[in-house]
């Protein structure tokens, strides 16, 4: 028996997050929306997911006491986070005036030029960034096996994240600049677009993350 | 590599039904909204929009189990609109498995409300749906106004300003309808569209007057829309969503093939 916690801080929708999760689920993991300390220190893969302003989500994570449990399970076990969760990874987001994250990652979240232009077209790029856009692996990974280069995921934000250290980011894409939407170190892998908005590819991540030993 | 555009799918549904005669040739039951949504995914849809028409609120309890039974099978964006008038609303949809909501009258009668349901809930998540009307005489520079209750009552509000003024308040994104070419199938009005879309930083969504696949590639390049929605053309089965998506492709426009 193997369980998946998926963090319930209150932070938007994880009807779709547990369902994708439990339709690529091997035989014998058990699917877990929780806020509780002890079943997210007790699960053997940990979803970090996030949807929303970047101080309401961190606000909501240290008011439940959450922080510092996903600060523990980030040094030991499978985690992957989703979205406003990659961001909470660095150090610091630029939204609601700066709020300081976990600094899991250094580096900062920002937000998204206003007067940005497609580099082929000239079409000036809306804000926030919202759909299918590709995804460009920079080395291979497990969460990466059987997902084609360049593969499309669904995105909706306006933050993105620059890590400091290049080596950690596991994809890149295309938005008026390149911009870091994964990153890889160890045992955590984190992506800023939804992988339970995403079709096969999407799911295909998810089950490749639920059969993830954590080493890369 | 760049974002791609969006084809979108609109079911009217009807307590617990998809309305509208959807005519699928080897559907089950042309009437589920699961099997429909299923359907238009497989096809390659990248979002699908449910608009609830119900008008009584017992059977709006319905919606929400739609929306979950869908969520729980199809893993694109979905957005409900229809009858949004209270945060409850929209935590109740989210809840359910809804990504996003849109909000039409309400918006109109009390603007407020956008600007706490994007405080509450994200920008990202509501959508603003704007039902507009040319009101220019020919010749004179194109004006256009939001009307409501399915376009019969004027506001006398303009309509790129009230876009504008939606996006102020925090919408993540515009649905504009064009009322005189909803149900003509003679194309979108892109020069609304432009308009539109052109004055606000946010997405686009075209609405309204879908008949042929041109007319969807027209939205992009003339109307400058973000994605595209239809109906009819798609539950006639008059073409495929991966038809659309191809033929929007051979014209140019980055799609998610």
């Amino acid at each position: 028996m193997s369980t998946v916690a998926v963090v319930d801080y209150g932070m938007g929708n994880l009807h779709s997050v547990a369902k994708a999760l439990e339709r690529v689920a091997p035989r014998g993991t058990s699917v877990r929306v929780t806020s509780s300390a002890h079943d997210i220190a007790a699960a053997d893969r940990v979803v970090f997911p996030g949807v929303g302003a970047m101080r309401d989500c961190m606000g909501e994570l240290q008011r439940r006491g959450l922080d510092e449990v996903v600060r523990e399970q980030a040094r030991r076990k499978p985690l992957l986070a989703v979205c406003v969760g990659m961001q909470i990874l660095l150090d610091f987001s630029a939204e609601n005036n700066g709020i300081a994250c976990l600094g899991i990652f250094a580096g900062r979240v920002e937000l998204f030029d206003s007067n940005m232009h497609d580099a082929r077209s000239g079409e000036r790029l809306k804000v926030p960034h919202m759909g299918w856009n590709q995804v460009h692996q920079h080395a291979p990974h497990p969460l990466w096996e059987s997902i084609a280069q360049d593969t499309r995921f669904y995105f909706v934000h306006s933050y993105y994240a620059q890590p400091v250290d290049a080596r950690v980011t596991a994809a890149t894409t295309e938005y008026g600049a390149n911009f870091t939407c994964a990153i890889a170190r160890d045992n955590i892998f984190a992506v800023q677009f939804h992988p339970e908005k995403s079709a096969a590819a999407g799911l295909q991540l998810y089950s490749n993350f639920l059969r993830w030993n954590g080493t890369v | 590599m760049s974002l791609a555009k969006r084809i979108i799918p609109c079911l009217d549904v009807d307590n617990g039904r998809v309305v509208k005669g959807v005519k699928f040739v080897d559907i089950r039951d042309a009437g589920d909204p699961v099997e429909i949504a299923k359907r238009y995914d497989e096809q390659g849809a990248d979002e699908i929009t449910f608009l609830d028409i119900t008008a009584s609120a017992h059977n709006r309890d319905t919606m929400v189990h739609v929306v979950e039974a869908v969520a729980g099978q199809v893993f694109i964006p979905l957005t409900v609109g229809g009858g949004i008038r209270t945060v409850d609303d929209i935590r109740r949809m989210l809840n359910a498995g809804a990504d996003k909501v849109s909000i039409n009258t309400a918006a109109v009668t009390r603007p407020e409300f956008v600007k706490e349901a994007a405080e509450r809930f994200g920008a990202q998540c509501i959508v603003v749906a704007i039902d507009a009307k040319r009101v220019s005489a020919p010749g004179e520079t194109p004006r256009w106004e939001i009307f409501t209750h399915g376009g019969r009552k004027a506001t006398g509000l303009d309509a790129v300003m009230w876009a504008q003024h939606m996006v102020e308040y925090g919408a993540g994104e515009i649905l504009l309808t064009s009322m005189d070419r909803d149900g003509t199938k003679i194309g979108f009005d892109n020069e609304l569209n432009r308009a539109v879309s052109d004055a606000i930083a946010v997405p686009v969504i075209a609405s309204g007057g879908v008949g042929t696949l041109d007319d969807l590639v027209n939205g992009v390049k003339l109307g400058h829309a973000d994605a595209v929605l239809a109906a009819s053309i798609f539950h006639f089965s008059t073409y495929t969503v991966g038809q659309a998506k191809s033929y929007m492709a051979q014209h140019g426009i980055e799609m998610r093939l």
